[in-house]
């Protein structure tokens, strides 16, 4: 056992800690970004001038009426900025821009003495437009060749043969929405030059070290001259990994050029319409099986809705090419991924970052080739696993590879899966207008930057001689919880109790040139680190302990406040330690480093290792839909989840359901819709606000709720043998999207494949209920639809063949692939 | 049935709001009471919100998560009119409410609920369950959850409840339906509400209960930005419109509030209704009660166009059972707080949730101005997109409910999500049958047109037939050709279309399972 992974004795790790802002949380008092800034009574305001065009060029920018307004103090514009005029770090995100790119985009900023005063300024400012062409859709994107970044290709073996030997071959597309970020709190930051005339900035970002960077580089300042801190986050999920930090340079420029705080707060509205978010995928796909259902080869090509600038698309795509396999073990390989430049808020980082759309692609392969392989779909999944051995289509051998049908079979039986199949059958059979469906779903996912460098962190921990400790670290709270890990970790590694640490906030003066707190690596990473600077301070303190207890410094223990020897009847203090290492003078701070290593990649041939290791977990969902309107409620789910050795259990339960219930919200209910017509708000986004755009509520939550870590984890070689867990639980939620398909089915003949559309939205399962039903009609008439049915979107259903008792004939399927290569 | 309130007593002045105050001399500056400190409005302009007022005090536990009331992050607890001449703690969007509209009430934030070092029940059962993780909506939810602790009967059984949401110490999750958390996936904050047990005896905010709510005080805040007045009664308000044709008029906020947050709209004048006495009673009238009725028949139900939903939820206690069915599918408990009958159908919109349920139970409205009342049938009340006959010097005084109901009544709303949605489609039910054929049906739909609709050629289809599939194919595929509906993000026009084709189907079945809400006669 590595001494990373090693757990003393008494750790503090590993018991069910409340999150450790939670008193706060509950209180009220734990505070935000834009809460330090209503106490800042001589901030000005901050607020964007909006682009009323998708694409356009900028012919006139004029400021004067807007200067009249009463508490306008300033606008600042392109010619303001002493540095370069970039938001980002590609150089691609002018962040005033001269060329808009997007509706919404923001033009220029009005700074005013009160959120009014700014407001009206803004609606003052006069912007004269010569309209460009746009894209907006994909499909409109690929017919006119306006791509972004570089495409990619996964490769393995001869997919072509595999193709024409398969027994079955199935062919597919799907086309699965964007999802906006939605934490509660809107991007925010506070930009003000402190006492010692430094720079500081207070901003909501997963990213100090980019937010200080781009500040930098906006102002023309050396970063050594800025500070910022992360505080807390009132939720990120990606959002806030590269998002904020144009706007923190808009709200440091402002402070630069009027001497005064500036307080910058996007509303809601600003805030979907400027920032950017997860992006669509059109996907197809052409996969083989034999006869016994084992997936013999796919080929399909991915293309990402990339928006108005690269931003992180090129590694949101590497991650969608690391993803397509989920857990399932495929011979021969040829995936494709391209990015699209579209006229839209940029596409970014969100929880899972391509991981979802991959693992979309792959379940809605099996989710339509059981039916008509006439394969139980939880059966068929089982059969395609990895084997121990195996590895990734980009070979990486997948680890632990033995735990997914384990994690499977102690799920089925944990949900009494066969039972209650059995019964959805019988009520199914009884209900007409009502169906049931229950589905499991796999998620194996990959932990580590696929970048490998950005797998490092740092920390800073300080001991006291009254023995408190004080830790920094590179990673940023938003409610993950990572703090409290990182309590706990520094609490297991000083031998103290929980409370005898503190945490001090995120920022860049205590910890440089940090990674994103992102890729689900905030706790292996950093609390490496913090274990590392602990560890530094333990050893040289056993060596102060060594000589008052009389024992070797090998000897020495520290335990739960106390430091003892082994057979030493004293027992000193922790504090009694560190008061006596000052007086010798003993060094009693450390900076803690880590670097993930093994990890390597080559991106020309789409191969290597860049995983330290991989989740996994599975889900089973149980839904019911109402044939009448579509609209239909989850039942129950049942999770089994590995997290490694959890660090803290309640922390880790936490991420699983809120993953759960966020992914739920992408595959079902979250409905991005842009104004895709030629009117004049071309481009506009349709959901701008949290009436328009749903988010999961109360009724969305499963009734039932059953979260198991799975207890056979440990994890050699991470932080005390633990398991990232942010993001591999969101793609759980698959289950419930197989599960409205399987429901969907009980509205159609046996062996109906069922199409359904993503998000699965009410509407969307309803089209797929008629579509069903038609099938059925169709079916028992014996003849072609009845006039009058409905239908709605592809119709595949017309394609069924007439006995219900036989799958589908195959041969419209074959041809689709010879008509598509 | 019983009567709950008083009779209205139009014109007079017995229920005036007290101009002066008799208790205490510093009553006459407006200020609002909060976490039990009186704090005085000042100079503050008559369109701050009592989010940002709060704020500004230094309360930064209520947060900006929308702006529009859907996402309760800056919900907070307002004593309120129990019915009973108590007080009921009530949770509201105070990012919606301009604070002048709560001079001399008394408010809670989550730093008034408990300390750190003192936690209220509600905080407690949160921060040791798992409840928040960001923790930005988590105030929010506690003022939420608070309320429904604090609330009178809760842990009794429920009799009969609209729906199984309910905890076993009774908790309505309802109450938490206005509150959106990104981050838990909810189960571990249900957990905690569902945990909860009865409040102190001690408890301070348990003991407010038993005394009255704050009276209505009548306010005239004049700031640069434009002047809030809370007529003293209702002919100064009739008498206020009369003389400022342009001016607004606002009762709970829910829809205005929107407006002056996403939409920048500012008013030299705004009238505040809610609070008049003659416009929140809910009465039982029967024939000879009133002689100046026209139109309603003998008897009728009055709802006062001044009570918000969760009001009229309390005091009709399941009389109108479309009603009954229509609450919980009605925004949030958040909104329902605050919205009003008279403001859902003032703003004249055609996706309100309102709307469909009263044409359905053949509804009249009372409009009343100082030239005198009249009465509108619902049906002919809206003339297009968000216009009515409503003029500018009228206001909706009160909705009039026909007795007895039809036995058989459902509301259908189509929407993506079940809490807190806007309707892509709704449709309301009231159907009598007998012995076989239908002889009652009136049809109410939202959604599919510019302005709610009654359904006559389906009604018309139905009515005199035999209640059996063939009637109901027949009266589907009319009923499908109802109305114009569009195409927006919400929906398509195809599915509008087929949710109304598919909508008495579905009624069919749920009556021939028994699941629909048959209708009591009303005991007079």
């Amino acid at each position: 056992m590595s001494t990373l992974s090693k757990r003393p004795v008494n750790p503090v790790v590993g018991a069910s800690e409340p999150h450790e802002s939670a008193v706060g949380h509950v209180t009220g008092r734990a505070l935000y970004t834009d809460d330090i800034s209503t106490v800042r009574r001589d901030a000005l305001v901050a607020w964007p001038v909006q682009s009323t065009q998708a694409h356009a060029l900028i012919t006139a920018l004029r400021t004067d009426r807007a200067l009249a307004v009463p508490g306008v103090v300033r606008v600042l514009t392109a010619d303001d900025v002493p540095g370069h005029n970039d938001a980002g770090i590609w150089g691609d995100e002018p962040l005033f821009p001269t060329e808009v790119m997007y509706y919404g985009h923001a033009i220029c900023w009005v700074l005013g003495e009160s959120t009014e005063a700014a407001r009206l300024g803004a609606a003052a400012v006069e912007v004269e437009y010569e309209t460009l062409p746009s894209v907006i859709t994909v499909s409109e994107a690929i017919a006119a060749g306006s791509f972004q970044g570089t495409p990619r290709v996964s490769r393995r073996g001869d997919i072509d043969a595999a193709l024409s030997q398969a027994a079955h071959v199935f062919s597919g597309e799907i086309e699965t929405s964007g999802q906006e970020h939605f934490y509660l709190e809107t991007h925010a930051s506070l930009a003000y030059y402190d006492e010692g005339d430094q720079l500081y900035v207070q901003c909501s970002t997963q990213n100090p070290s980019e937010a200080q960077a781009v500040v930098a580089h906006v102002l023309g300042l050396p970063r050594n001259a800025i500070t910022v801190q992360s505080l807390r986050m009132g939720g990120g999920f990606g959002g806030k990994e590269t998002q904020p930090h144009g706007l923190a340079a808009v709200a440091a420029l402002g402070a630069t050029l009027t001497g005064r705080p500036v307080r910058l707060r996007l509303n809601r509205t600003q805030d979907i319409t400027i920032t950017g978010k997860r992006p669509g995928f059109q996907m197809t796909w052409t996969a083989g099986f034999n006869d016994d259902g084992l997936l013999v080869g796919l080929k399909a090509s991915m293309t990402a809705d990339g928006g108005w600038c690269l931003d992180l698309m090129q590694a949101v795509l590497s991650r969608a090419l690391c993803h397509f396999d989920n857990a399932y073990w495929i011979p021969a390989v040829e995936v494709h991924g391209r990015i699209v430049k579209t006229h839209k808020t940029s596409q970014t980082a969100f929880r899972g970052f391509g991981g979802p759309q991959g693992v979309l692609l792959i379940e809605d392969v099996f989710g339509k080739a059981a039916p008509a392989l006439g394969i139980d779909p939880a059966e068929l999944r089982r059969r395609n696993f990895y084997a121990p051995g195996q590895a990734t289509p980009y070979g990486q051998v997948v680890k632990d590879a033995e735990r997914m049908p384990k994690i499977w079979s102690k799920l089925l039986e944990s949900c009494a899966f066969e039972r209650r199949q059995n019964e959805i059958a019988a009520f199914n059979d009884s209900h007409a207008h009502v169906k049931r469906g229950l589905a499991i779903t796999p998620i194996k996912f990959g932990i580590s930057f696929n970048a490998s460098f950005f797998n490092q962190a740092g920390a800073l921990v300080l001991v006291y001689q009254d023995g408190s400790v004080l830790i920094n670290h590179g990673g940023t709270e938003m409610g993950q919880g990572l703090h409290t890990k990182m309590i706990q970790v520094a609490a297991t590694a000083l031998g103290v109790p929980r409370s005898a640490v503190r945490l001090a906030p995120t920022r860049t003066d205590k910890v440089p040139n940090t990674s994103a707190t992102a890729a689900s690596t905030g706790a292996d990473l950093n609390g490496a680190a913090v274990k590392n600077a602990c560890d530094q301070i333990r050893e040289r303190m056993a060596v102060v302990a060594s000589g008052l207890l009389g024992v070797n410094p090998a000897d020495v223990r520290f335990s739960d406040g106390a430091v003892t020897g082994l057979g030493a009847a004293e027992q000193l203090s922790f504090a009694e330690v560190a008061t006596a290492a000052y007086l010798q003078r003993v060094q009693l701070s450390a900076a803690g480093y880590y670097r993930t290593e093994g990890l390597h990649w080559d991106q020309e041939s789409w191969t290597g290792s860049p995983f330290s290791y991989f989740a996994f977990g599975a889900a089973a969902t149980e839904v019911e839909v109402d044939g009448f309107t579509g609209a239909y409620r989850t039942r129950r789910v049942d999770i089994v989840h590995d997290v490694g050795d959890s660090l803290s259990p309640m922390i880790d339960v936490g991420q699983i359901e809120g993953g759960y219930v966020q992914g739920a919200g992408w595959l079902t209910l979250e409905d991005l819709r842009w104004d895709t017509s030629n009117g004049p708000t071309r481009g506009r986004l349709l959901t701008q606000s949290a009436s328009t755009y749903k988010i999961p509520s109360f009724s969305e939550m499963p009734e039932e709720f059953n979260v198991t870590l799975f207890d056979e984890a440990h994890e050699e070689g991470s932080i005390y043998g633990s398991k990232a867990v942010g993001e591999p639980p969101l793609m759980l939620a698959l289950s419930v999207r197989e599960a409205l398909r399987q429901a969907v089915g009980g509205f159609g003949p046996a062996g109906h494949p069922v199409t359904l559309a993503s998000p699965a939205t009410p509407e969307a399962v309803f089209w797929a209920v008629d579509e069903a039903r038609a099938a059925t009609q169709a079916a028992t008439t014996q003849s072609a639809m009845t006039p009058g049915t409905t239908t709605q979107g592809t119709s595949t259903a017309a394609a069924v063949t007439t006995d219900s008792e036989q799958p589908p004939s195959l041969t419209p399927e074959r041809s689709s692939i010879l008509a598509n290569p | 049935m019983n009567e709950h309130r008083r009779p209205v007593s139009p014109r007079t002045n017995e229920s005036a709001i007290p101009n002066t105050d008799d208790e205490s001399t510093s009553r006459a500056l407006p200020g609002v009471t909060v976490n039990g400190q009186r704090q005085l409005l000042g100079d503050v302009a008559s369109h701050t919100t009592a989010l940002n007022w709060l704020r500004d005090l230094g309360l930064t536990g209520a947060k900006e998560g929308c702006a529009e009331g859907e996402c309760g992050a800056c919900a907070v607890m307002v004593a309120s009119p129990d019915g009973a001449g108590g007080t009921a703690w009530t949770s509201v969007n105070s990012c919606l409410v301009p604070i002048a509209a709560l001079d001399g009430q008394e408010v809670v934030t989550a730093e008034g609920l408990g300390s750190p070092d003192d936690l209220h029940p509600v905080q407690s059962k949160m921060a040791g369950n798992g409840s928040s993780q960001c923790g930005y909506c988590t105030a929010g939810f506690a003022c939420s959850m608070a309320t429904e602790f604090y609330r009178r009967g809760r842990s009794e059984p429920e009799p009969e409840s609209p729906c199984d949401e309910h905890g076993p110490n009774g908790f309505d999750l309802h109450a938490l339906s206005g509150n959106l958390c990104r981050c838990t996936g909810y189960r571990p904050i249900r957990d905690a509400a569902y945990a909860l047990g009865d409040p102190d005896p001690a408890d301070a905010l348990a003991q407010r209960r038993d005394r009255p709510a704050p009276a209505p005080v009548a306010t005239d805040l004049r700031a640069p930005d434009g002047r809030f007045v809370r007529p003293g009664s209702l002919d100064e308000a009739l008498g206020l419109m009369a003389e400022n044709p342009g001016a607004t008029v606002i009762a709970g906020c829910t829809d205005w509030g929107v407006e002056v947050n996403l939409r920048g709209r500012r008013e030299e004048l705004v009238i505040a209704i809610d609070q008049l006495a003659e416009l929140r009673t809910l009465r039982t009238v029967t024939g000879t009660s009133t002689p100046t009725e026209t139109t309603t028949g003998n008897t009728f139900i009055e709802i006062g166009a001044g009570l918000t939903l969760s009001e009229v939820e309390r005091d009709l206690d399941g009389q109108i059972p479309l009603l009954t069915e229509m609450f919980p599918e009605f925004a949030s408990r958040l909104i329902r707080n605050r919205a009003t009958f008279g403001g859902n159908l003032g703003t004249g919109s055609p996706i309100g949730d309102t709307p469909p349920a009263l044409l359905a139970l053949g509804a009249q409205v009372v409009l009343v101005s100082l030239d005198g009342d009249r009465e509108v049938p619902l049906d002919e009340y809206f003339t297009g997109y968000r216009t009515t006959v409503r003029k500018p010097t009228e206001l909706i005084g009160s909705i009039r409910i026909p007795l007895p109901l039809a036995p058989i009544t459902a509301f259908h709303k189509i929407s993506k999500r079940r809490f807190d949605d806007i309707s892509s489609v709704a449709l309301a039910f009231a159907l009598q049958v007998d012995d076989g054929i239908v002889t009652r049906a009136t049809i109410g739909l939202g959604g599919v047109a510019a302005t709610p609709l009654r359904a006559y050629a389906t009604e018309d289809a139905l009515l005199g037939t035999r209640w059996d599939e063939q009637t109901v194919a027949h009266a589907s595929a009319v009923l499908g050709a109802e109305g114009t509906p569009m195409e927006d993000h919400r929906a398509s026009a195809a599915y509008r279309r087929i949710m109304l084709s598919q909508a008495l189907p579905k009624l069919f079945a749920q009556a021939a399972e028994g699941r629909v809400d048959a209708g009591e006669e009303v005991s007079l």
